[in-house]
């Protein structure tokens, strides 16, 4: 009987669609482990997994090269899926992702910063390029705040060029120091930061970016509902009981936040969360309690394929991962482009 | 019992006022219209009273209670209104977007419940769009979305209704519908309306706005008068007493050249 409603074979839709990625990610995640320059196969995998194997080449290649960059790709994916899904809403505008409102552009400033003066004072820069990227991250976050505050409500308007214009000054500011480093061999490592990589994942830098996706993730679930009501104006959700500036705010640091926290660790890696989210609300609509989790698995089986991939094309070669995220995303754009106008929705929200 | 009253409201920008010192009341249950020429700032104290702008002299006061000194939330919990560009990004579900009338009701953690499910679909049913629950919001005519945001105003359960021009874009059997059901809620009602013949049959009392101030107020067959149309509209009319209605109805005449 109740299985006749539409409301629970909504939920029946649900459920089976979650399923369905987790095991898509479970499945990318034993091809992440399985494939690449070195070919393992998928039962030595296990073994090595439940600790059946003992010491070898194999096990080190599974759990301490392939492993961590797995997970890590998960996380991120997950992470800048999230991400892009809330700001989006934030703005009202399907053009949004983690990058527009100029976190990246902070993390790459104090990244390449690192990288060409901290590597000249031989300093480890698998330590201070991520802490520099973070607070580089957090140096921006404050100057867009600033700037889309001054002297009024935080606006959708008022955030998006703050963030265009500190985006553009930063970009600058990259290039810059790009192109007076005297040595060849930074720009090969900045070149990498800014593509985006997942190429130095260890083990010890698993830890803090995952704890801060899975609290920064519930609680923007916990958010679902003010988050919906961003999506009708700042008018409507004003009437609604919304108290908009304040929201918009606390979304916006929290948003930032872990952006700098993910890209910290992998560079800029572009497109996940501007396509994610929209492949998610294709498939569940876009009401946030169901539509965060579905964006997250998402993001995470995405990035994992695409982490794989950039690891197989050329192999030996690591393309970096933002190169083929982009090469897949900017197409389906395109196609999304073309298959619905959707210019006209956003342009009417904006 | 919810009585609305604005004390000496004010709002202005940049010197110029649009809303000057106005004063009103709709006491409780009754359904009172603001008419006036387009500008005459209709729009602007609305928005004064359902608190997205903050009049720069002046109090909103709803049972005597300063509207401005309350929460945004503890607001919308007593007035629901239907702003006039409700536009919705992405693909919000009709009924995702009138079971929001329920969020001043929650926690933001909260979810739904059967209760609060039983309310949009009674909502749904009472504005005549059940078998539009499930499309996309973005893709409903003006009517339709008009009616859809009446039915988010209604399980929103407010004791007062603010609406500007809520028969906008509306076929006139539409209007007709939207008015009655409105007049029928038993709150407190303050509609901006254009159309004066409808101000006269569904409104108690009407105030008539120009250049931002009151300059009629009263019962429909006392204001609207061929003096008063002619100063504030500056339009010829006949106005008499519809026989079947009993209201005071309208006939505009042709401009002489």
């Amino acid at each position: 009987m109740s299985c006749a409603t539409p409301a629970a074979r909504g939920r029946l839709r649900y459920t089976l669609l979650v399923a369905a990625l987790a095991a898509v990610l479970v499945c990318a995640a034993v091809a992440g482990l399985t494939l690449g320059s070195v070919r393992i196969p998928a039962s030595q995998v296990l073994e090595t997994l439940t600790g059946a194997a003992g010491p070898g080449p194999y096990r080190t290649i599974v759990l301490d090269v392939r492993l961590p960059r797995v997970l890590l790709g998960a996380v991120v994916g997950a992470g800048l899926a999230v991400i892009g899904t809330v700001l989006q809403a934030l703005v009202r505008n399907q053009l949004a992702d983690p990058f527009v409102l100029g976190v990246s552009s902070g993390a790459s400033v104090g990244a390449v910063g690192a990288i060409v003066l901290g590597a000249g004072a031989g300093i480890a820069t698998t330590v201070t390029v991520p802490l520099a990227a973070f607070t580089g991250a957090l140096g921006s976050l404050v100057l867009v705040y600033g700037f889309a505050r001054g002297g009024g409500a935080l606006t959708t308007g008022r955030l998006l060029l703050a963030g265009v214009a500190v985006s553009y000054i930063l970009s600058a500011l990259t290039s810059l120091l790009m192109v007076t480093s005297a040595r060849a061999d930074h720009l090969k490592e900045i070149l990498h930061w800014t593509l985006g990589g997942l190429g130095s994942a260890r083990w010890d830098m698993l830890a803090l970016p995952t704890a801060v996706l899975a609290v920064g993730t519930a609680v923007l679930v916990t958010l679902a509902r003010p988050l919906d009501l961003l999506l009708v104006g700042e008018e409507g959700a004003t009437v609604l009981g919304l108290d908009t500036g304040r929201f918009r705010a606390a979304v916006f640091v929290l948003a930032s936040l872990l952006t700098g926290v993910l890209v910290a660790f992998s560079g800029a890696i572009g497109f996940v969360g501007l396509m994610v989210p929209h492949a998610a609300r294709m498939a569940v609509g876009a009401g946030h309690r169901r539509l965060l989790p579905v964006a997250a698995l998402g993001g995470a089986a995405f990035l994992v394929l695409a982490d794989l991939a950039a690891r197989t094309v050329a192999a030996p070669q690591d393309i970096p991962v933002g190169v083929l995220t982009a090469l897949t995303g900017g197409p389906f754009f395109l196609w999304m482009l073309r298959r619905r106008p959707y210019g006209t929705t956003a342009g009417a929200a904006a | 019992m919810t009585t609305l009253t604005t004390e000496g409201l004010s709002y202005g920008v940049d010197g110029r006022h649009l809303v000057d010192d106005v004063t009103l009341t709709a006491a409780d249950g009754e359904t009172v219209g603001l008419v006036g020429p387009n500008g005459s700032g209709k729009t602007t104290l609305l928005r004064c009273v359902y608190g997205t702008l903050r009049p720069s002299h002046g109090r909103v006061l709803l049972d005597g209670e300063d509207l401005h000194a309350m929460s945004p939330k503890a607001r919308a919990r007593r007035i629901a209104t239907v702003p006039q560009d409700s536009a919705a990004a992405f693909e919000l579900t009709v009924r995702e977007v009138v079971a929001m009338g329920r969020s001043p009701h929650k926690r933001f953690w909260e979810q739904d419940t059967d209760a609060d499910d039983t309310l949009v679909r009674r909502a749904l049913a009472r504005v005549g769009i059940t078998d539009l629950a499930d499309r996309a919001f973005p893709s409903l005519s003006g009517g339709e979305r008009q009616r859809a945001l009446t039915a988010r105003a209604l399980v929103q359960q407010p004791s007062l209704v603010v609406l500007d021009e809520p028969t906008n874009h509306l076929d006139i059997r539409y209007q007709l519908e939207i008015l009655g059901l409105v007049r029928d809620l038993g709150t407190t009602n303050l509609l901006a309306l254009h159309d004066l013949n409808l101000a006269a049959y569904y409104c108690d009392r009407i105030y008539v706005l120009d250049q931002g101030r009151v300059v009629a107020s009263g019962p429909p067959k006392d204001v609207l008068t061929v003096d008063l149309l002619r100063t504030v509209y500056g339009v010829s009319a006949e106005v008499s007493v519809h026989p079947t209605t009993g209201a005071p109805t309208v006939v505009y005449l042709p401009v002489s050249t």
